[in-house]
């Protein structure tokens, strides 16, 4: 990370520390989280799929908070917490745009400016989410370099951090990046884990499943809903796209401020990844999954664009619930191991909704 | 391979008390009241980026600082993304650039400029030593700050590669003389709140971190980030040892104008120095 942003992150983390320890912020978000966005998400038993796997599957409804997906959750706490800081602006990456949305939206609830940077591929394959960041006043700025993906977003917006770090906060989207990111994102998600959890223990006879899964791109929604199962017996199970599995086919690495694995050559340059979902197009992932990864305590699998294709149909038709390309990526796990999984109780995080992909789909089944 | 994840401490060495050869080149100079002008270039862009090396030595560069193009360039701006982008895509590796930089007799003390994850991917004892083998003497790493520089340090130190800290307009009082303490080479002054590339009038806070540099040290202290003329150069000058001059030339080596170009651009920074 450069050396001008040290300090920066320097106060982040004593302002988090802070804030997080004081009751009265922690009352101001949870209210926001429960009056505006809509919190505690449901979680929605799937008769009709369950009985089509002999899996039974139990889907935590990330899709429907305010904006579409879980990363409203971690975009209200750091707008919260920018303002608290004094910062007038700003500035996030955005795959999917998922991020870029919500981040667009707190800053139009605390009167903030808002830049957003996604790569161009990325602002043609997601148009609808581009548009709704205009509406709601944000700059979308398109990354031009590299892969011009997510990768691209997080240089150029790590980029525009570093000449306006005085006024701007720099809104970062998963558990990745440089301390106090990986940390402080993660315990803006954790309400995910702990909801579930109260909610598992009411619904079932066990009290918890026997597996958690999420997507894995940067990481953060899958350790939202893994932090509240870390202390039990629940298996943990991260999905990534085989075109970007920096778990899978990664190596160690530092690259946007943490070590981690890392998609790379022979030299370590950053490789691009490639998957049919914008939001997990990351050749790298959040270092709490490459410590749960080394220490057994989660695993990791891969799918490919064609499971997902297939994932996202059977959902839409079995339960009415059009997933978002990236949980769909979950899904498409449970579907390839089903015969593995039988009889077992399966919670996966519904970490977004599909209306974003619903024209790449379009597009691609005809 | 030698990367791995475990955390390797952030214990920071104390950097050797005598100066390296690098930095008592420019001590040198300095001390015999020469301006110090460093230019840096894109290892591997072109056929040609060994003449441009030479061609900048003669015009009166003092030290050269070579880059090798990494994929994620965080601290650069739009003319050294392109000329990394365009050297990647010619087949530059870490390998390819310091082979060549083997063959060059440049006549001036060499570093190199990069990004961290290529010299922990290699493996920071090999790293070093590679670099050493090229002739090169110092590196700055722009994304390895203070706090992560142990395990490199560990390595560079004793491999008589000196590593350059950065110093940023954003550092508290109490950080500079920490920074400037683990620095070797030179004190590079970030000038502005930025990334590299070039800018119509010097930043002021350029002479604001060089003057709150010079108060504490008499290691060199050169402002690099934003210095993209002779104008500016000589300007930032009165204040600093000198400055890094990058975007600026490599815009005009991007743009074909070639060693004679290059050659041409760094003379008129040197004598703008010399006159000032």
């Amino acid at each position: 990370m450069p050396e001008t942003l040290v300090p920066a992150c320097q106060e982040l983390e004593a302002a988090f520390r802070d804030a997080w320890a004081d009751q009265t912020f922690r009352d101001e978000l949870d209210a926001l989280l429960a009056d505006y966005a809509g919190r505690p998400s449901p979680i929605t038993e799937c008769h009709r799929l369950s009985e089509e796997l002999g899996v039974r599957v139990l889907l935590k409804r990330e899709d429907l908070n305010h904006t579409g997906s879980h990363k409203i959750n971690n975009v209200l706490g750091q707008a919260l917490l920018a303002k608290r800081m004094g910062k007038t602006r700003l500035v996030a990456e955005t795959g999917a745009g998922q991020h870029g949305v919500a981040s667009a939206t707190a800053a139009a609830l605390m009167g903030m400016e808002c830049k957003v940077f996604m790569g161009e591929v990325d602002i043609e394959r997601q148009a609808l989410n581009v548009f709704r960041m205009k509406l709601l006043g944000a700059e979308v700025v398109p990354a031009m370099s590299g892969s011009r993906t997510l990768k691209d977003a997080v240089n150029e917006a790590m980029r525009d951090w570093v000449g306006t770090v005085e006024n701007t906060h720099y809104c970062l989207g998963s558990v990745m990046g440089p301390h106090p990111y990986p940390w402080m994102v993660r315990e803006f998600h954790t309400v995910i884990g702990k909801e579930s959890r109260e909610q598992c223990a009411k619904l079932l006879e066990n009290e918890i499943p026997d597996v958690v899964t999420a997507c894995v791109g940067g990481g953060s929604n899958a350790i939202g809903i893994f932090s509240g199962f870390a202390d039990t017996t629940a298996e943990l199970v991260g999905v990534e796209p085989a075109g970007g599995a920096a778990v899978g086919r990664g190596v160690p690495g530092v690259v946007h401020g943490m070590k981690s694995y890392l998609m790379q050559d022979e030299f370590g340059q950053v490789q691009e990844a490639h998957s049919i979902s914008a939001g997990l197009d990351y050749p790298g992932v959040g270092p709490e999954h490459s410590h749960l990864s080394s220490i057994g305590r989660a695993r990791y699998e891969q799918v490919t664009d064609a499971e997902v294709i297939e994932a996202f149909q059977l959902l839409s038709r079995t339960e009415g619930i059009i997933p978002a390309l990236e949980p769909a990526h979950a899904l498409a796990w449970v579907i390839r191991d089903r015969a593995k999984l039988a009889g077992k109780t399966v919670l996966l995080n519904m970490s977004g909704r599909g209306d974003k992909d619903v024209a790449q789909m379009m597009e691609i089944l005809g | 391979m030698s990367a791995s994840l475990a955390d390797e401490g952030l214990v920071i060495p104390d950097a050797p008390t005598e100066p390296g050869e690098f930095e008592r080149s420019l001590r040198s100079l300095r001390d015999n009241g020469r301006k110090l002008l460093v230019a840096y270039v894109t290892g591997g862009l072109h056929d040609e980026w060994p003449d441009v090396v030479r061609a900048v030595a003669d015009a009166g560069a003092d030290a050269i600082e070579i880059g090798i193009p990494f994929s994620d360039p965080v601290m650069d701006g739009p003319i050294i993304q392109e000329a990394s982008e365009l050297a990647l895509r010619d087949g530059a590796s870490p390998v390819t650039v310091l082979d060549t930089l083997r063959t060059i007799d440049a006549g001036v003390p060499l570093a190199v400029m990069t990004y961290y994850n290529l010299a922990f991917h290699m493996g920071h004892e090999r790293f070093a030593a590679s670099l050493y083998e090229a002739g090169v003497r110092a590196a700055i790493l722009p994304d390895l700050p203070l706090e992560e520089v142990g395990p490199w340090a560990t390595a560079a130190d004793p491999a008589g590669i000196e590593t350059v800290m950065l110093a940023a307009p954003t550092a508290p009082d109490e950080r500079l003389p920490r920074v400037v303490a683990r620095s070797r080479g030179f004190v590079y002054a970030v000038g502005l709140l930025g990334v590299t590339g070039e800018r119509d009038a010097l930043a002021a806070s350029s002479l604001v971190i060089a003057r709150r540099l010079k108060a504490i040290t008499d290691k060199p202290v050169l402002v690099g980030v934003g210095v993209s003329n002779a104008q500016q150069a000589a300007e930032v000058s009165q204040v600093a040892d000198g400055c890094v001059i990058g975007s600026a030339l490599m815009r005009r080596v991007v743009a074909g104008e070639g060693p004679a170009g290059a050659g041409a651009f760094i003379a008129e920074v040197r004598a703008a120095l010399d006159a000032s």
